[in-house]
Order: C-alpha cells, then structure tokens, then sequence
C-alpha cells in the first residue's frame, strides 16, 4: 500500500515528496501574504476618498456613499436604502433628518417628503477609485521635480560609479606599477568607512565646495565604492591578457583597450554593479536629508518624508504619493526580476 | 527590412554618443602612454577613483578627529576651540552604566543599550528567517521564481516608502486594528507605546531586508553537489538530520558572510525607523545614527565634535566588524 502511495507521489528526477514539502508550502504562502499583502492594502488604500480613508473597520476596496441628484434640489444627495416599514427595499434620497426622523424624497417622484425613522435606513455604497488623489498630486504638488532629481541622481551616480570604478578596476586587474598593491589595500580599506560616520566632515567638504542644495552633492560622496571596484577587479581577472596582448599588437591604445575590449567583456559584472547602484541612489535617504534642505532639489524619499510631516491629517495624498514613489522600482523589478535577483545572488557581497 | 524599434533606436543614439565621450579621451590618454612607460599608465587610470575616495573618505576621517577635539557650534574647523577629548568625556560620563538617565548625554546612551538590543533581536531573528526561506525556495517545484520575487521585492523599496506603508498599517484605525477586532481582540497604538513600538521596528526592519540575505543563502543552498543529498536518500537519511549533517555544514561559509553583513547593517540603523516612529515614543527607538544626526544636523544648535566623536566611537565598533568580515570571506586556500 505505501508502496502504491509513494509511486503516485514520487516525481521525476527528484525525492519523494515527504511533510517537509508541504510545510514549506504553507511557510511560502503564509510568506507571501506577509510580503506582500501591506503593499496590496496601500494600493488599494491609495484609490480612496479622504472620507473612506476614516472609515472604520476599513473595507479593502474605495466604496463610498452614493449621491444621487434630485430634480429641485441643489447638489446632490447621499442616497438611502430603505430596511423596514411599509417602503422596504426602496432606494430614497435623503432631504435632512431633523431627529430621528428623516425626511426622504423619490428621485423618480420628487414632489413629497417622506418621513422615515433613522434607524430604517442605510447607506447606498457604490465602488468610487478616487483618481484625483493621484492627479491633485501632479497638479498641486511639484511631484514631477522631485521625480526628475531623483532619475537625474540615479543616472548620473550609476554612470559615474560605472566609469571610475572599472577604470579603477581595469588598471588594479590589467597593469603592474609600484604602489598597485597598497592602491588596491586602500581601497579595501574603505569598506570600514561607511557614509554614515563620515556625515559631519562630508558636509563640510561639500559646503566647502558649494555642493550643498546641489544634486552634485548627492552624486560625488558615493561615487568611488570599494564594493563596485573589488566586484570588477575580480571579474576582469577572469579575461585572459592574451587579448589584450593582440590590440597592443595591433597598435591599439591602452585607452582603447579598456572601452573597445575590457569593458565590454565586463558586461555581467557591470550590470550587477549597476543594479547596485541604482538601488543605493535611489533609496538614499539620510546623506541627501544631510545635504539637501531647499524642496526644489528633493529626491523622492525626502519629498516623501517631509510630506509625511507637513500632511500628517491628508492620507490620501500622502499614500497616492507613496504609491508614485514605488511604481517605477516595481515595473523595473517586474520585467528584470530575474536578472535581479540572479545577479545579485551571484554577487553575494554587500 | 523592417525600421529599428524605437527601443534599438534609443540604444543605438546612447551607444553613439557614449563612443564619442569616450573617443575624446582618446587623444590625452596617447598622450600620457606617451610620457609614462611600462604600467606605470595604470596610475592614470586609478586617479580618478582615488581621488573621489580621498576627498570624501579618506580627508573626513581626519576632519573627524579634528571635531571630535574641537568644541563650539562653528562649521569650519579654523573657528573652532581646542578642546582635547572633553567631547568623549562628556558622551562617555555615566554614573551608573545601566542606566542611562545616569549620564551626561542620557540620548546617547539609550542609543548605545537601542542599537545593541536592536542588533541582537533583529539580525537574530532576520538571519534564522532569512534561512527557513531559503531551504523552503531551495527545492524544485513550480513557482518558485514567484515566490523569490515576492520575498525579495521590499529589498528594492526605499526605506520611506517602506516605513509609510507600515505606518499606514499599525495606525489607531488601520487595518491590523480592524483584524484584531474582527477577532474579537483588543486593538493598540502601536506606535505610541514603547514596547510595540520597539517590537515593530524590528518587525519592519526584517520585512525589508531579509529578501537580500534569503537571495545569498539560496545561492549557497544551490551551490551544494546534487549527488550527497542523493546519496543521503538512498540510505533513507531522515529530513533533520539531512538538514545537520549535509546542509548547514556545507552551508556555513555563506551563514557566516550573512551573519556580519547584517550586523554591520543593524549597528547603523536609522531610515525607516526614524521615518516609522521618529525615535519615539520617548527614546525608546532611537538608535546610534539617530542620535548623530540629530547633534549634528537637527538640532538648533548643532554640535559638530560631539556628533563626530559619536561618529568614531561607531566606526571603532564597525571597523572590527569589518575585519571580521574580511576574514571570514576570504576563501581557505
């Protein structure tokens, strides 16, 4: 019998399926709901009115109280379900209450008032996506500037970060000169000054420079990683010198045969290093909190954070904000999740 | 035949012009091969990155120790009062080390007692998570490039987004509130009392950051031979002692690098539990980094050498994390 049992569960290629399958089934699952339910809520959260935002319990998709528009009244009027008495079933504008009573009218009959208790009656819900808390954003708020310095940061520090460091990496890999071995020493060294202990000098420095409220002030700290040049100099290792032997047989520059022959065969490694960098930049949070302070340069995290501050009482702008701010990221991780995640695994260093 | 797409287009025109940067480089670059011999061009190619590192890696850790000796509230070293090590003093003098209401700068002390408990439970609890995912996304089976994603996409998120998105969460009348009343369960400001508060800063923490120590785990899993779990089967070796005996072992490596990555990590934590709770209720989350930034940049009246003494007293810690590092990732030759 177990025999037949284990026949029928028993897969290609791999062991039979035993409890440990099943429980990291459930973990995986349980783990999904955890990781990703909150990002769901505030999706779905993001598309309410402030009013549906204040409702409690909270329901998970924006119903807001329907309004109905009565030929003679001005505006509209929250529309009534009607759940006992003699007009049960019926669907009433509601004029005012005055008490318990409230005064109703027929949208389809709007000459007499009728009087219905309170407690008889109950909100008509429709589904409403606010999407003016997303373009009242837009349009009140300057959220395409910061959008726009956060792009501008990222680019220009990845493309730096990229250049110099396999420059760095290209000539600690490819060359020997006195001095390569304590260079490559120094560089290591580096990894044990993270930007966080250096705040205070760095802001001198940029102050000194006149990069404070500049988005160069931003860039240049973090532009040299040791993390970035290690990652390189090991890979290039891999590209055999006889290569580069042939260019310079063939007359080829040393310049030449860093971007004609080296850095293209890096190709793997630089996009790791790439999506590293792009996603140092663009979470920074507390070296542009440092040396921004004027709002037209902000980043997105800092618009974001300062916003949080000053809307404390408007949710939803605050949340419609949030959303813009982790769209861009999670259409990127969409299409590239797998070289993503890959890349970095393969990496395995910071 | 067909026109490019406008996507081939755009990398063709970025490609082009890249090529012509780097073409202009072309003429200075024959020019210093020129002059300098042998390998000695390499120097060339390192100066640029050196000199970034210089000035803002090297040069700060100097002007770090000339604020942690200087007093006053003055930016520019020049105008600043010698005051030899009254900074440490002041940060270090305690008359009760258990108690940080004892000390001269009680913030910095309940900085110091946060951040160790912060570090313990957090990296704790994270690395031992971080494990159970990784063994339960190590096996083959269908979607399990689904759940990878899942579990690493808040990783990518920046730490105000994934605070907001918490805080939205935890709020008096937000949806964990509205869970426990459906069941009938007393609802909590969870942010507003210190207990809680601390418990979800680091329940936040390990949401964020536990997919980029799963990722590296799993590649370890992934890098164990095959054939020893086969051979295992074949002598009917049960599940736990698969898991002591074959995995963690050969596992370890990897465990270790994991391990002080994320200390290194947890020491400076500030981002997203300075946007969740701003330090509060009281001081009860505010960590190392918090209270350097708050000295020296969101005071009125900011004191540079106490935040740059504070910044050293960090580095000490985080330097011997470092060299641990570097030891254990060095590979056994």
């Amino acid at each position: 019998m177990s025999g037949l049992v284990g026949m029928l569960t028993a897969r290609r290629g791999r062991l039979a399926r035993d409890w440990t399958d099943w429980a990291s089934l459930a973990y995986l699952l349980l783990g999904v709901l955890v990781m990703f339910l909150p990002v769901l809520w505030l999706f779905a959260s993001s598309l309410k009115s402030d009013q549906a935002l204040n409702a409690f319990p909270p329901t998970f998709l924006p119903w807001e109280p329907a309004q109905v528009a009565v030929p003679g009244q001005p505006g509209h009027l929250p529309l009534m379900q009607v759940t006992a008495g003699p007009l049960a079933g019926r669907r009433l504008a509601e004029l005012r209450h005055i008490g318990l009573m409230a005064q109703m009218l027929d949208p389809a009959r709007p000459g007499r008032v009728l009087p219905i208790p309170v407690r008889d009656l109950r909100p008509v819900l429709r589904l409403h996506a606010s999407w003016s808390n997303f373009t009242d954003l837009v349009r009140r708020f300057n959220f395409f500037g910061y959008f726009w310095n956060s792009v501008l940061i990222t680019t220009l520090a990845t493309l730096i970060t990229l250049l110099i460091n396999s420059m760095a990496a290209f000539a600690l890999s490819k060359y020997r000169f006195a001095g390569r071995d304590a260079v490559f020493a120094l560089m290591l060294a580096t990894l044990m000054v993270p930007p966080t202990i250096v705040l205070v000098p760095n802001f001198l420095i940029a102050a000194r420079l006149d990069l404070v409220n500049s988005i160069w002030g931003v860039i240049w700290p973090g532009v040299a990683t040791p993390t970035g040049v290690f990652l390189l100099r090991q890979y290039m290792l891999t590209i055999p010198d006889d290569l580069i032997e042939a260019a310079r047989m063939d007359n080829a520059s040393e310049w030449r045969i860093y971007w004609r022959i080296v850095l293209p065969l890096s190709a793997p490694a630089l996009a790791v290093l790439a999506i590293f960098s792009v996603m140092w930049r663009w979470n920074d949070f507390l070296w542009p909190m440092v040396v921004l302070n004027r709002s037209s340069v902000f980043t997105l995290p800092l618009a974001l954070f300062s916003f949080q501050g000053d809307l404390q009482t408007q949710w939803h702008y605050l949340l419609a904000m949030t959303v813009l701010t982790l769209l861009p990221v999670t259409v990127i991780f969409l299409f590239l999740q797998r070289s993503i995640t890959q890349g970095i695994a393969s990496a395995g260093v910071k | 035949m067909t026109a490019p797409a406008p996507g081939q287009a755009l990398r063709r025109a970025l490609g082009a012009a890249f090529g012509g940067a780097m073409n202009l480089l072309e003429a200075p670059m024959r020019l210093a091969q020129a002059k300098l011999r042998g390998g000695r061009i390499g120097w060339v190619f390192v100066v640029p990155n050196l000199s970034v590192f210089g000035l803002f890696t090297f040069l700060p850790i100097l002007i770090d120790l000339v604020y942690a000796a200087t007093g006053g509230n003055q930016l520019f070293p020049a105008q600043r009062p010698y005051v030899g090590t009254a900074n440490f003093r002041a940060l270090l003098a305690c008359r009760n080390y258990l108690d940080p209401n004892t000390c001269t700068r009680d913030l910095f002390w309940h900085g110091v007692y946060n951040t160790a408990e912060f570090v313990v439970l957090q990296v704790g609890f994270m690395v031992g998570l971080s494990l159970v995912t990784a063994l339960a996304l190590n096996r083959p089976g269908r979607g399990r490039g689904f759940f990878r994603a899942v579990f690493f996409y808040p990783v990518l998120l920046s730490p105000v987004v994934v605070a907001l998105i918490w805080k939205w969460v935890l709020q008096r009348y937000g949806v964990l509130n509205a869970l426990l009343s459906a069941l009938g369960l007393a609802p909590h400001d969870w942010l507003l009392n210190a207990t809680t508060a601390f418990f979800w800063s680091v329940f936040v923490s390990i949401w964020a950051h536990m997919g980029f120590y799963t990722l590296i785990l799993l590649a370890g899993l992934q890098a164990i031979p095959r054939d020893v779990y086969e051979a295992a089967a074949m002598d009917a070796t049960p599940p736990w002692r698969r898991f002591r005996r074959i995995t963690l072992p050969l596992l370890m490596p990897s465990l270790l690098v994991v391990l002080v990555l994320a200390l290194i990590r947890a020491v400076q934590i500030f981002d997203e539990v300075y946007v969740l709770t701003g330090g509060g209720p009281g001081t009860s989350t505010t960590f190392l980094v918090q209270f350097i930034y708050q000295t020296g940049f969101a005071q009125q009246v900011r004191e540079y050498g106490m935040a740059a003494a504070a910044s050293l007293l960090l580095a000490g810690v985080l330097m011997a994390l470092t060299v641990l590092q570097l030891r254990l990732a060095r590979p056994k030759s």
